[in-house]
């Protein structure tokens, strides 16, 4: 058994019929992770005497009644959580010090469905410390590393979601999108990454970045499996007032439908100099195959792109700020002074942003900027039905490459945080291998249209199956 | 104090809302629950992950005093971060109301003039900070029962000119508070926080001083006096900065921007913070609580739950029962209570006994029921015309008095209605017999 080899669907089917039983998937799963993650660092906590334990109560249930999985219909999948996610007596550290022995009483409510739904936790994942970072070096703990090239960053900040996800520790990584925190890693090793809708998937129990950008999502090898997680995890939360009391939909069911006559809007304001010609051409080369399945192409525009990041650079640190001021050396033991560089420099942004008397030229100033991205959105949603862009501007960079250079590392995520600022969703699927290496392209849509983008992506995925091109741990 | 110097008083009350469970969680509402920390949830602990979900009926409770003391409502409103660093509050903010508050420009009646109301918007309270001895240490403690308590603040304009004022607006804000029964405003425990900002206005520089109209200059420093947890001290608290600030200016000086705590058994008022170390409380839109449109339709729900305006209830018990408001406002607190009181006064009524007398009996005499006040008053049951018949007998063995009082001595008809009790050997209201003997006359 490989987990590489396997698709949520395809465990469903083997438990079963009892190929195998889920202790074995879940032994699996441990296997692996030991046999690579001394060198990888995906995870900061392993969870394994519970979740062998819950393996063997599922395997009883199985036994029992075969129709389980009406009710689990992620029974004893191997899910690694990000460590922003909340979890009932496991660590939670957020990759930082500062809470580096925090056993949370309590669980997220995302955490609370996927259990419900009959996911095993694996263990705790890796990160930027409190999603600060686009490599994942900015943890307070060993650097995860690329699974396709160790001396390359795997993406942040959900860094060890994606590498535990690429090298096949587990099925699925959560993760949390701010700015790119999905979509980046996700680009980066290959995987099908989701930020939802802002709204979609409660933010109770996720240790909150900011909190009027953060959206819940998870990485996946395959846009199915993507999706079929995405039916737990969303919808309205009693305990997140940001949450929106709209339908479900059942994403799996409409994939594999035709993308016939669909219009992809390119916006002309990301294939600018700064975007690696490699990138471009990747990129070039998947919009052919789309046009193959039938949808068409037209350049659109998004004319206020410029101006997305310096607005970004404003709310995200006013709301971190903020966000950061309850670890104040009173409780959780560690004090202030760990705090790492990174979330130095944004509480101190932040503090700065939001002080009386320049609260108007800055946070509101950026708060207006954000509605006119929203609305440069809208406008092209009236001419086209999805837009894409390359995930990012590079291939995935060396560790220590942009550490020194803030400004460089903050322009990874120059073609992601735009949707953040506009609250829609971005779907990472792979455009292709360019130098052994993952590319991303990002799916982008209105408000809520997760459905339609998992159509396209699902299409595209089935057309090209890079999803089958395993990592060569090269500098392993 | 002489005419120089105008006292200038603002101020800002904080009051804790008594509904059942907390402003943004669902802990039970029991800020002095005898064990500390037993009403807690990840929410008011503000554990790393937990979101605020705004309590309606609190909101609802707030637009509903802001009603009662006249207020605008604000039809879109949203709460605020404001930040500070305080071991009572685990978030390093208090989710408040910054520039739009539910309620704004209200009005406070009070027997010197009227106080207008700044605003009335909703917050939560903090925890609490316990200092104790324990085994030889001196240790600090908090209790987060009260974290995250419904707090209401209702904020003047510097419309109070005396301690006297100040005392009599506060009061008469508890009273009506009391009355929505939305509090219990119990000021021992901290349910109700008077805050006063006074200055001294120098009224012979300023000759445009126009008290009535409001249009003064108004100086140019005040200082806060905080956290007064009774009447009498906001009055002598308040005495006490007056003749403290009239020293300082006398002596040419202006005091200085300040907050001030006021000791009770010095009666003394002393330093707290001052301006150089005053917070920045870096306010912006709390990104957990989306914005809150009050719709014509809930605001309306929110109007039909009101009761009959407290003002207009003392003037309409005044006119037809002809109680006195300062009599009886000692005998109810909510709305609820004053219906049932009504209904005993209607009662009063229909039984012919004297309204006035009923409630002068429940005040003084402490009786609470309609039967009550018969036994003290010990009147018997007799019929009209069982009384006439007497009263022609002893009108008729008296005739000097009859003449007497045609003739203009009308106190005579006391003499006449002992005479017919005497006769009667009865005990029976003084009024009813005075009315009916007068009938003969």
């Amino acid at each position: 058994m490989d987990l590489l080899g396997l698709t949520i669907k395809d465990i469903e089917e083997s438990l079963k019929k009892g190929v195998f039983s889920c202790q074995e998937l879940v032994k699996e799963s441990f296997s692996t992770i030991k046999k690579h993650d001394k060198k990888i660092n995906a995870f900061l906590t392993l969870n394994e005497e519970q979740a062998l334990k819950q393996a063997n109560h599922y395997d009883n249930l199985i036994k029992k009644d075969k129709n389980i999985f009406d009710e689990k219909p992620l029974l004893g999948i191997p899910v690694a959580l990000k460590d922003l996610f909340t979890t009932k007596d496991i660590r939670t550290t957020a990759g930082s010090k500062i809470i580096g022995d925090y056993n949370p009483p309590f669980d997220a409510t995302v955490v609370k469905k996927l259990i419900d739904a009959g996911a095993i936790i694996i263990g705790k994942t890796n990160e930027d410390a409190w999603g600060h970072g686009s490599s994942g070096e900015n943890t307070d703990y060993e650097v995860t590393r690329n699974p396709y090239d160790l001396n390359r960053v795997p993406g942040g900040s959900s860094s060890g979601s994606g590498a535990a996800v690429a090298y096949g520790g587990v099925l699925v990584g959560t993760g949390t999108d701010t700015g790119s925190s999905v979509r980046l890693p996700a680009g980066f090793c290959n995987l099908v990454g989701l930020k939802p809708t802002y709204g979609r998937v409660s933010r109770y129990g996720i240790i909150a970045m900011a909190s009027s950008f953060d959206s819940i999502g998870h990485m996946t090898r395959t846009v199915y499996d993507n999706a079929k997680v995405l039916e737990v995890t969303a919808g309205v939360d009693p305990f997140d007032s940001t949450t929106v009391p709209i339908k479900v939909d059942q994403y799996t069911k409409k994939l594999g439908q035709s993308i016939k006559g669909m219009k992809i809007g390119l916006p002309k304001e990301y294939f600018v100099k700064g975007l690696d010609d490699k990138v471009s051409n990747s990129i070039k080369n998947s919009l052919k195959i789309l046009e193959k399945l039938g949808a068409t192409v037209k350049e659109v525009s998004l004319p206020h792109t410029d101006y997305a990041m310096a607005a970004y650079y404003i709310l995200v640190p006013s709301e971190v700020s903020s966000n950061l001021s309850r670890y104040d050396g009173i409780r959780y033991g560690g004090s202030r002074e760990m705090f790492g560089a990174e979330a130095k420099r944004r509480i101190m942004l932040g503090s700065y942003t939001l002080s009386s008397g320049y609260y108007d030229a800055y946070y509101l100033k950026a708060a207006k900027v954000r509605t006119l991205i929203k609305r440069d959105f809208e406008n092209a949603f009236k001419e086209v039905d999805v837009l894409i862009v390359p995930t990012s501007p590079t291939l995935p960079f060396k560790i220590g490459e942009k550490v020194d250079d803030p400004l460089q590392m903050y322009l990874s995520d120059i073609f992601l945080c735009p949707v953040n600022l506009a609250g829609i969703p971005g779907l990472n699927v792979q455009s292709g291998f360019v130098d052994g290496f993952p590319v991303g392209m990002q799916i982008i849509g209105p408000q809520f249209s997760e459905e339609l983008l998992y159509k396209v992506a699902y299409l595209f995925e089935q057309e090209t199956q890079y999803y089958k091109i395993r990592p060569k741990f090269k500098n392993g | 104090m002489d005419k120089k110097y105008q006292p200038i008083i603002g101020m800002e009350t904080h009051v804790e809302l008594k509904t059942k469970s907390g402003m943004f969680c669902g802990c039970k509402n029991d800020p002095d629950a005898k064990k500390p920390n037993i009403h807690t949830c990840p929410v008011c602990l503000g554990l790393p992950g937990a979101l605020p979900v705004a309590n309606k009926k609190a909101i609802e409770w707030t637009i509903k005093l802001g009603l009662a003391l006249g207020c605008k409502i604000n039809k879109l409103s949203k709460f605020d971060r404001k930040h500070y660093f305080y071991p009572d509050l685990p978030k390093g903010y208090q989710i408040s109301q910054y520039d739009m508050p539910f309620c704004y420009q209200g009005k406070v009646e009070t027997s010197f003039g009227p106080v207008r109301i700044t605003r009335v918007h909703l917050e939560e309270d903090t925890g609490k900070l316990i200092h104790q001895n324990i085994n030889g240490h001196n240790v600090s403690l908090i209790d987060f029962n009260r974290s995250g308590v419904p707090l209401v603040e209702v904020v003047t304009e510097p419309d109070i000119f005396s301690s006297v004022q100040a005392k009599e607006y506060a009061k008469k804000l508890r009273q009506i508070i009391r009355y929505l029964d939305i509090s219990d405003c119990d000021m021992e425990k901290g349910g109700m926080r008077l805050e006063a900002n006074i200055s001294l206005l120098n009224v012979k520089s300023q000759m445009t001083n126009n008290k009535s109209n409001s249009k003064f200059k108004l100086p140019n420093y005040k200082v806060e006096l905080k956290n007064i947890n009774s009447f009498r001290f906001l009055e002598r608290g308040i005495e006490y900065e007056i003749e403290r600030q009239r020293e300082i200016l006398e002596s040419g000086k202006t005091p200085i921007q300040e907050t001030r705590g006021y000791n009770a058994e010095k009666n003394i008022t002393f330093t707290q913070r001052t301006k150089e170390e005053a917070a920045d409380y870096r306010y912006f839109p709390d990104p957990d609580l989306p914005p809150i449109n009050i719709s014509e339709k809930w605001l309306n729900e929110i109007k039909s739950t009101l009761p009959e305006p407290f003002d207009g209830l003392f003037k309409r018990w005044q006119e037809k029962y002809n109680l006195k408001p300062e009599l009886v406002e000692l005998l109810f607190e909510t709305a609820e209570e004053s219906k049932k009181l009504e209904e005993l006064f209607k009662k009063c009524i229909k039984e012919k006994l004297s309204v006035e007398k009923f409630v002068n009996a429940m005040v003084h005499k402490k009786i609470k029921t309609i039967e009550e006040f018969k036994k003290m008053t010990n009147i018997d049951e007799v019929s009209d015309d069982d009384l006439k018949v007497i009263i022609e007998k002893i009108l008729k063995v008296n005739p000097k008095a009859v003449a007497d009082y045609k003739a203009g001595k009308i106190n005579t008809i006391n003499f006449l209605v002992g005479m017919v009790m005497r006769e009667a050997k009865k005990k029976i209201e003084f009024q009813r017999l005075q009315d009916l003997i007068k009938s003969f006359l």
